[in-house]
């Protein structure tokens, strides 16, 4: 089991380099500094001065791989690909357009996006185990079908509709929870209500019919058939057999997920304006801070891969049937 | 004379569609191909599906024709100059809605602006009102019918002309279909009217009437009102609604078209090859599917912005940048979306190559380029068509958000995406604009839930797992 995690950790290397190269070849060969300099600067009337200047300012003033002028190790140092690619693995994030210091703001967007994104999550999962089951339960009789058909309407209705819809009903006509904001602790919690509720229901749709075939496919096996010829009762052999079963996909298809909570909702953070990372990221691409976006590719790529990891870790203790070798 | 434009996207459309045709003409005497597809088409839910879609699609394509005007003054010299607006055939066809403009906001059938504005009186006093409209119900006399009435009217005769038109092409079916069968037409009609046919007629029939009713509808009401108001800058929000169309249908199959060539390569060849193969194309996507496909599509819309502002020469009309963009959006989009399909190619030839028919073409000594077309790039083919068609509405969807995002489509196209990113801010007015949200969302939906419902029927015809008739 250790070796087997180590190995994994080793196989996340290349692609943490591959990212890295390819964020590199994307953000300072195919656009080079002075390009972005120039989109800084307004595209019209640049002086070569001022575009210079910029580059000074930001540190993108030095050549892209190898640095002929310095000597010993600074020759590959004192480069762009080392101050602003290879410190990312240090999590060193350096510094955004306007002087602020990325680490630092990502470790404080944090807490809200997950004060937003762990609550939805979970109630989430509850309501679409709930209703998967239900329509399994109910298998080829109006319920499911009538459950089916309100899951594809509801996953053919743009997750922006939801925000709006809700913002509007709730908060603006029936006037029950504010329209937007953030405040940290208990008195957050007010605020914390519609995004979570939004966020419940826009995955109801997707969510629910997905679980739906796991369950369908659990209870078409022969085993739980066996458990019906026993004489068991049909809820006993949902819960006991069935449920147990179709939880190893579900609590699987979750955990690859668990680390991308710190990343937050892009829609839901920019239309509630929570000040977590999804609207951090939504800022730095309106703004063009190239900064901060490289730095979040980074992140996202880390905590995708963490989360590949966290998924067959826990394929072995929740379905003892597969071994890790 | 007129200009014909071909745009890099028009020339894909045309192409797919090509394909699309060649496909089905190719499959009409091929039963093992024929056969999924009739039973898609067979069932009720699907058939009805496939009506609307085929209309999206047609209106799609008449938006995909474009060509510029000569303008009037021709100048001294010989040469014309052509207008920079680029116009396509829809656009002729929905004629006036495209012209008349108004000056800002109104509602759906309104005779006046949205906003109160200061007016000079005749006799020169000013007062605050709310300025008539232009164009939106400039046919209504003082004296006249009223303008509820006037609706009433226009939106019965639409009934009358469609009940007829619904007679018409129910009488035509049933010709048709009793001259195929060899039954005399009363029994045919009484069948279909039954539903009693092989395909379901009756309900392709009925959602044919209902299209045409809107079609009628639009006829009559939309040529002199703003059925669905008008934006901020007095521009018809039918119009743009019907515009958005194109761009939502390019961007759902398209992107599928960019990325269908790489993921079903190197998808097939990196489970037939297995080794060192296997390890690369694998490498290749866990790289491109870490990163957050949101910031990677972002990056490469910004560069491309860089590009185009620095290259202003290349594109000569707005249209074509935004053309480029979209051309561009498709293909990132490709990019981020090719790895699941890959992935399941990859995992199916895995299986597929130690199956016994293809053991026994390697015992035989058949080449593994043939191999691959023959024997296993048939057996996954319906993966790849399920993939597809599952991923239409994901896209079509994914558009909105990212024209939110700022990394959409151009600014100046017409797409939901744009509508909403436009009308989202005017829920905060009092009373609310609330037309432009209600317009992309119904077409929106009606676009993704035909798309869905149609995906569904595909599946269960195509996927051996779920074939149980």
């Amino acid at each position: 089991m250790f070796a087997y995690i180590i190995r994994r950790v080793a196989y996340a290397v290349p692609i943490l380099i591959g990212v890295n190269v390819l964020t590199f070849y994307l953000f300072f060969v195919v656009n080079s500094p002075d390009d972005m300099a120039r989109l800084h600067l307004g595209m019209k009337h640049v002086t070569a001065e001022a575009i210079e200047h910029w580059k000074a300012d930001h540190g993108y003033d030095k050549p892209l791989l190898v640095n002929p002028s310095e000597h010993g190790v600074k020759r590959f140092t004192d480069t762009i690909f080392f101050q602003k690619s290879v410190r990312l693995f240090a999590f060193d994030f350096g510094y955004s357009d306007d002087g602020r210091d990325i680490g630092y703001d990502i470790s404080q967007r944090m807490q809200p996006s997950l004060a937003i994104a762990v609550p939805a999550l979970l109630v989430g999962l509850l309501v679409n185990v709930t209703f998967a089951m239900l329509m399994a339960f109910f298998r080829a009789t109006y319920v499911d079908v009538s459950g089916v058909i309100l899951c594809v309407i509801l996953m053919s209705i743009s997750g922006m509709f939801y925000i709006i819809g809700g913002q509007f009903l709730l908060a603006k006509m029936f006037r029950l929870v504010p329209i937007s904001g953030f405040a940290g602790g208990i008195d957050g919690v007010k605020f914390l209500i519609l995004p979570v509720l939004i966020g419940v229901v826009s995955g109801i749709g997707a969510g629910a019919r997905w679980y739906r075939t796991f369950f369908l496919e659990e209870a078409g096996k022969d085993f739980v058939r066996t458990a019906r010829a026993k004489g068991l009762s049909e809820s006993l052999v949902m819960f006991r057999h069935v449920l147990r079963n179709a939880l190893i996909p579900i609590v699987t298809g979750v955990v690859v997920v668990l680390p991308l909570l710190f990343l937050g909702s892009l829609l839901t953070e920019s239309f509630f304006s929570i000040p977590g990372l999804g609207s951090y990221t939504i800022d730095a691409i309106n703004k063009q801070d190239f900064a901060v976006v490289r730095a979040m590719v980074f992140l996202g790529s880390v905590l995708y891969i963490i989360g590949l990891i966290l998924v067959d870790i826990t394929y072995t203790i929740v379905d003892p049937r597969v071994r890790l070798s | 004379m007129i200009k014909p434009v071909l745009l890099t996207t028009d020339a894909l459309v045309f192409l797919l569609t090509a394909l699309v045709l060649v496909f089905g003409v190719y499959a009409r005497n091929k039963p093992h191909l024929r056969e999924p597809w009739q039973q898609v088409l067979r069932g009720r839910v699907a058939a009805a599906c496939t009506v609307v879609l085929l209309a999206f699609v047609g209106i799609g394509l008449l938006d995909s024709v474009h060509f510029r005007t000569p303008l009037k003054d021709a100048g001294s010299g010989g040469a014309t100059h052509y207008s920079v607006d680029v116009l396509s055939v829809l656009d002729v066809l929905v004629g006036p809605l495209r012209t008349r403009q108004e000056k800002t906001y109104s509602a759906p059938f309104a005779t006046h602006l949205f906003a109160k504005e200061s007016i000079e009186l005749p006799d020169g006093r000013t007062v605050r009102a709310y300025p008539r409209l232009v164009y939106g119900g400039r046919h209504l006399r003082a004296g006249g019918p009223g303008r509820l009435q006037d609706i009433l009217q226009r939106s019965g005769r639409s009934v009358a002309e469609t009940l007829l038109g619904a007679a018409l092409l129910l009488v035509v079916a049933a010709g048709l279909l009793a001259r195929r069968h060899a039954t005399p037409v009363p029994a045919m009609l009484q069948r279909i009217l039954r539903g009693r046919t092989d395909m379901p007629w009756r309900t392709i029939l009925a959602t044919l009437s209902a299209l045409l009713l809107l079609l009628f509808l639009a006829i009559n009401l939309a040529t002199v009102y703003h059925v669905l108001g008008t934006d901020k800058v007095g521009q018809d929000v039918f119009y743009q609604s019907l515009k958005s169309i194109r761009t939502g249908l390019l961007i759902g199959t398209l992107t599928t078209l960019v990325m269908l060539p790489f993921a079903v390569f190197l998808g097939i060849v990196a489970g037939y090859a297995r080794g060192w193969i296997d390890d690369v194309v694998q490498y290749v996507y866990t790289t491109l599917n870490s990163i957050p496909h949101v910031l990677l599509i972002a990056a490469a819309i910004l560069m491309l912005q860089v590009y185009v502002n620095s290259h202003p020469d290349l594109f000569e009309t707005t249209l074509e940048r935004a053309d480029i963009r979209l051309l561009f959006l498709c293909i990132i989009l490709g990019v981020t979306s090719w790895t699941s399909l890959c992935r399941l190619l990859r995992g199916e030839s895995m299986k597929l190559r130690e199956t016994e028919y293809i053991q026994a073409a390697t015992a035989f000594g058949v080449s593994h380029l043939r191999i691959i077309t023959r024997h296993i790039l048939p057996n996954v083919m319906h993966i790849v068509l399920i993939t597809v068609v599952l991923d239409f509405s994901g896209l079509v969807l994914a558009e909105a958000v990212l024209s939110y995002v700022g990394v959409g489509v151009d600014p100046t196209m017409n797409s939901w995406g744009n509508m909403i990113n436009g009308a989202r801010l005017e829920m905060a007015r009092e009373p609310v604009v609330w037309w432009s949200l209600l317009s992309a969302f119904l077409f929106m939906f009606t676009l993704v839930l035909a798309a869905n419902l149609f995906s569904d029927a595909v599946r269960d015809a195509f996927d051996p797992r779920t074939r149980v008739r």
